[in-house]
């Protein structure tokens, strides 16, 4: 078995989001339904001095995540259907649209908001690692459209050879929750996974 | 919130046979998905077996991006039943950090949702008899009628006005190709011609009226390629990671240095762009519009500091010192004195007087001088935020100074001040032939073209080739663009100029789309997408890469939409000068190829043009230019293009326009790049509108064109930003709708309360798509920042200032 996953390089990262228009654009997605999401993630204060002039502290970053094919996924857990599963060759998080009854537990229990329903269909759905493509030697499509490279995909044990073992900052959740198949080169500004030091400041642009 | 919401199509509609794609792909997945090996950025090879998914119908047709945002990337359109069902990008060649591909950012990775928009238009279209512009009351007439309508209007308008009260606007909608809007030329130029423009909306202060007086022309340029290990960029105004988003733009190349030479970058920019978001450079928050200011300041620290490269500065440049003045200067006119306080102003520029107008800390900026002075090379970079104000030309002026001072321009890995440099391929594009009409306007001014005709002068309004206007705009065709009512500076004036008939007496839209511009018009004409029909492109004008993108209709033509070089063929024929036009027959297609033959004739190793389309894109290596500039070998050899062949912190030509122009009171041209506020400046605030603006481009569309494409809206959300402080001074929270409002207009938006604009400032993305009711109380819920803008141009080129404007913000 070989376990896949991604590697975020958010030193490279714009916070463009071409990541997340070409994966909706392959995957014909409705604007309401992201299988990746980018988290602008900022804070900080601001100080005037005697002039008037500002000094400050402040950070902002940005981060790019789809589903992790967690190797302890949470989501499969918490599926009353038994329609989620981990698939034996490639670790691939899949659910079953036989099986499944579009009750959002999945994306409830998900710590990166990963699955999603589409309600028209009544089923979840989100990032199959563009199944289809990596069957024909390609990459998944938010990897391949990334204009800064700021995305890899591949085995995850040789991810993390290249990259290291780093898979939180904030705002994501702690990697222990469910074991992400995520490697992430930090930003010069992250804060560790936990921090309440910023916010996630577009809320209305993640779905 | 916006206008937008009406084309909400059910996906469904987008692609036959794949309405859930995604969980169409995990339903085959219930075996081995993985085939053939993905190969990670390492080369390793990833295992697996199975099979692809794409319909057995399914073909690839290489287009292109063409839009006016400087890139122009390629696109890979999978195209089955004739309709594109996705996009890919450039994926050939070095796919690792730092190789060369032409990936399209997020706007070109959704063309096929804007292609199949449900504000295309699909005929053509005549305002209905009785209503008024603006009023949106059109119906369908053929095309027959239409271009007969147009032939009629163009043959009474030119025999009663003359061919001077012709205009066609730029077309910026359709930048990036060979074609552009160059067919309406190419017809009027055979019918007696047509009064034109200079300058543009992006670039028009510096390039105009900075860059020719300074340097003579875009000397000194150079590209982030030639940056050295180590090296300190200093960016004024400069977003590369916003506005060059392209697999192969600057903002690209600028990464690539920060990552793989270490290049340190400071950014001095009123918002916090993505240049400084994830990577590790420096902001340096700065009120808009005082970067001559900051650069004064600097100056001081330089001189007090003995950092000041004063053999460059008499060896290369005039004005500088008082030894260096030209002839005919007054005594005292140096930017030396007007920095030590012996200047026009007797005001000495220390680093505490520049921080009073910047907002920037005394100690930062005596910092930041002695990070520049201490700095060899040094590369400092202006984008075309900071001449897109007011006070336009010497803020451009001065940021450019800044190299000139420590002696960092002309040599191996510096720049100019000015823009970043770039190389590429070059192609022909359509001949124009001979326009016999010599006048020109400033670009900015085509509404006062129409209300004030012969009233603009060469010294009041900067008419060239000609002491005034000959007559006044009475037939505008906008081709590719969104002028009317989006793009140009205050809606609301310039709409009420285009709804009285009597002066514009005939207006033409003919776009993709339909914009509120199109609302102005008297005959709307449907056109073709780039991407349905044949096109040629180089790589994007501004970025430093070299490619020849070939573009084939990914799609028959629908409905009854026409491309521009076919439909100039039929008005050709009704004004007889078909034959000549066509050059005996040629199509769009033909022309493509023979623009194309052109240039391969003078690039042999390219391959043939049947070649070309098969292969879609053809790339070489560029070779990065960084020697030393041959004026700086010599500079009595190689003069530069200026009035004294030197660099010019003096200008007599500005001099010269200060002593004789009529210019608006209030605005100043100065001979030295002097800080001037310019009108609604860093000095204009009010009890009633306290906050100062800036214009910025988002990455949500290119200008307004995408911006009705509803998927990238929702991605990156139309916002005002506005600073936590000032937010909650008004009881703002992040998502509330807020108003906008000052003496121009008010709008409606989004508020997105972040630490990315600095306290005082607010920043609203330009190219949203105005909505409102104009007979009513014309609020704008389409949230266009040119609602808020005025039409104060810049002094010198007479260009926008729209970055530039007072306004006060409440939740509405």
């Amino acid at each position: 078995m070989t376990q896949y996953g991604f590697h975020f390089d958010g030193t490279r990262c714009t916070g463009c989001k071409t990541c997340v228009l070409a994966c909706k654009d392959k995957n014909n997605l409705p604007s309401e339904i992201n299988y990746r999401n980018v988290q602008e993630y900022g804070g900080g204060t601001w100080t005037a001095d005697a002039a008037g002039c500002w000094s400050h502290d402040t950070f902002t970053y940005h981060v790019s995540v789809a589903c992790n094919h967690c190797e302890f996924p949470v989501c499969l857990g918490k599926c009353p259907q038994g329609a989620i599963q981990k698939d034996d060759e490639t670790g691939r998080v899949w659910s079953d649209p036989e099986k499944c009854i579009g009750c959002g537990t999945c994306a409830m229990a998900c710590p990166y908001g990963a699955p999603k329903v589409d309600k028209e269909q009544m089923k979840s759905v989100k990032c199959d690692m563009c199944a289809d493509r990596v069957a024909e030697g390609k990459q998944p499509i938010c990897v391949e459209a990334c204009p800064l490279r700021a995305l890899d995909f591949g085995d995850i044990d040789e991810l993390r050879a290249t990259y290291g073992d780093l898979a939180e900052i904030a705002p994501l959740p702690a990697a222990s929750e469910t074991t992400p198949c995520l490697v992430i080169t930090a930003p010069a500004a992250a804060k560790p996974a936990g921090d309440a030091s910023g916010t996630v400041v577009n809320e209305s642009e993640i779905c | 919130m916006t206008n937008h919401e009406e084309m909400a199509l059910s996906r469904r509609t987008f692609v036959k046979g794949s309405a859930l794609a995604g969980l169409g792909a995990a339903a085959v997945g219930t075996t081995s998905l993985f085939g053939c090996a993905p190969a990670t950025e390492g080369g390793e090879d990833l295992a697996a077996t199975g099979e692809g998914a794409a319909p057995a119908d399914e073909k690839i047709v290489w287009t292109h991006c063409h839009v006016n945002c400087g890139g122009a990337c390629v696109l890979q359109c999978h195209v089955a039943d004739d309709e594109i069902t996705y996009v890919e990008s450039d994926n050939t060649g070095d796919a690792s950090f730092g190789g060369f591909q032409a990936r399209a950012c997020l706007r070109g990775r959704s063309i096929r949702r804007w292609i199949n928009g449900a504000d295309r238009l699909n005929y053509p279209m005549r305002r209905v008899a009785g209503t008024k512009r603006g009023d949106g009351q059109y119906e369908q007439i053929s095309w027959d009628e239409a271009l007969d309508t147009i032939a009629a209007e163009f043959k009474r308008i030119t025999e009663t006005y003359g061919n001077e009260s012709v205009f066609v606007q730029e077309c910026s909608g359709v930048e990036q190709n060979v074609m552009m809007n160059n067919p309406f030329f190419r017809l009027f130029n055979l019918c007696g011609g047509v009064v034109t423009r200079y300058g543009n909306y992006s670039n028009g202060a510096l390039t105009f009226g900075a860059q020719p007086f300074t340097y003579g022309g875009g000397w000194g340029k150079r590209s982030y390629k030639t940056l050295e290990e180590g090296e300190l960029v200093v960016l004024f105004g400069n977003a590369p990671c916003d506005t060059r988003m392209a697999g192969d733009g600057h903002g690209y190349d600028l990464s690539v240095a920060i990552e793989q030479k270490g290049v340190r970058v400071i950014c001095i920019d009123p918002r916090r762009s993505e240049i400084a978001t994830n990577h590790d450079v420096e902001w340096i928050p700065i009120m808009p519009g005082t970067d001559a200011a900051l650069v004064a300041g600097i100056a001081h620290e330089l001189i007090a500091a003995d950092l000041v490269d004063v053999d460059f500065l008499h060896t290369y440049c005039v004005g500088y010192d008082e030894e260096t003045l030209p002839e005919g200067a007054p005594a005292n006119s140096s930017y030396y004195a007007y920095v030590m306080g012996t200047g026009y102003d007797m005001v000495e520029k220390t680093p505490a007087w520049a921080a009073a107008i910047t907002k920037i800390p005394e100690a930062r900026i005596i910092q930041l001088a002695h990070e520049i002075g201490e700095a060899k090379p040094c590369f400092i970079v202006q984008g075309w935020g900071p001449q897109r104000r007011t006070n336009g030309e010497t803020a451009a002026r001065a940021i450019a100074l800044l190299p000139q001072l420590v002696g960092q321009v002309g040599k191996p890995s510096t720049n100019s001040g000015l823009r970043e440099g770039n190389g590429g391929f070059e192609l022909p594009s359509l001949p124009t032939g001979d326009n016999p009409i010599e006048v020109k306007f400033p670009n900015y001014l085509w509404p006062e073209a129409i209300r004030d005709g012969q009233k603009l002068t060469a010294l009041n309004a900067g008419i060239q080739g000609g002491d005034a206007l000959p007559a006044p705009i009475k037939m505008m065709i906008n081709y590719g663009n969104n002028m009317p009512a989006n793009q140009n500076g205050d809606i609301n004036t310039t709409t009420d100029i285009l709804r009285d008939e009597s002066l514009c007496e005939f207006i033409v839209c003919y776009d993709v789309v339909m914009t509120d511009s199109a609302n102005y018009a008297d005959i709307i004409l449907p056109d073709l997408t780039p991407q349905e029909t044949w096109t040629l492109s180089t790589q994007g004008e501004n970025n430093d890469s070299k490619g020849i993108w070939f573009g084939q209709p990914t799609t028959s033509a629908k409905f009854e939409r026409r491309e521009v070089y076919e439909v100039c063929a039929d008005l050709a024929e009704r004004l007889g000068v078909a034959d000549e036009y066509t050059d005996g027959g040629k199509t769009r297609e033909d022309w493509c190829r023979a623009l194309y033959e052109e240039w391969r004739a003078e690039n042999p190793q390219a391959p043939t043009w049947e070649e070309g389309l098969a292969m879609g894109i053809y790339k070489e290596d560029i070779e990065v230019e960084n020697d030393t500039d041959p004026f700086i070998e010599d500079p009595e050899a190689n003069p530069l293009e200026t009035a004294t062949g030197k660099i010019q912190v003096y200008a007599p030509e500005l001099a010269e326009m200060a002593a004789t122009w009529e210019l608006p009171e209030g605005d100043v041209i100065m001979p030295i790049p002097a800080y001037v506020p310019g009108f609604n400046g860093p000095d204009a605030a009010t009890e009633a509108y306290p906050l100062h603006f800036t214009g910025y481009h988002t990455k949500a569309h290119t200008h307004s064109s995408y911006a009705n494409n509803q998927i990238i809206q929702d991605a990156h959300r139309h916002n005002v930003w506005v600073n936590p402080l000032d937010a909650e001074e008004r009881g703002i929270k992040n998502g509330d709708t807020v108003r906008v409002f000052n003496e121009q207009g008010e709008i409606l938006i989004e508020a997105r309360v972040t630490d990315r604009i600095m306290p005082g400032v607010a920043a609203i993305p330009q190219g949203s798509w105005h909505s409102a009711d104009m007979n009513g109380d014309r609020v704008d819920k389409g949230g266009c920042i040119n609602t808020l803008t005025s039409r104060h141009c810049t002094p010198v080129a007479k260009a926008t200032g729209q970055h530039t404007f007072i306004g006060q913000i409440a939740k509405a």
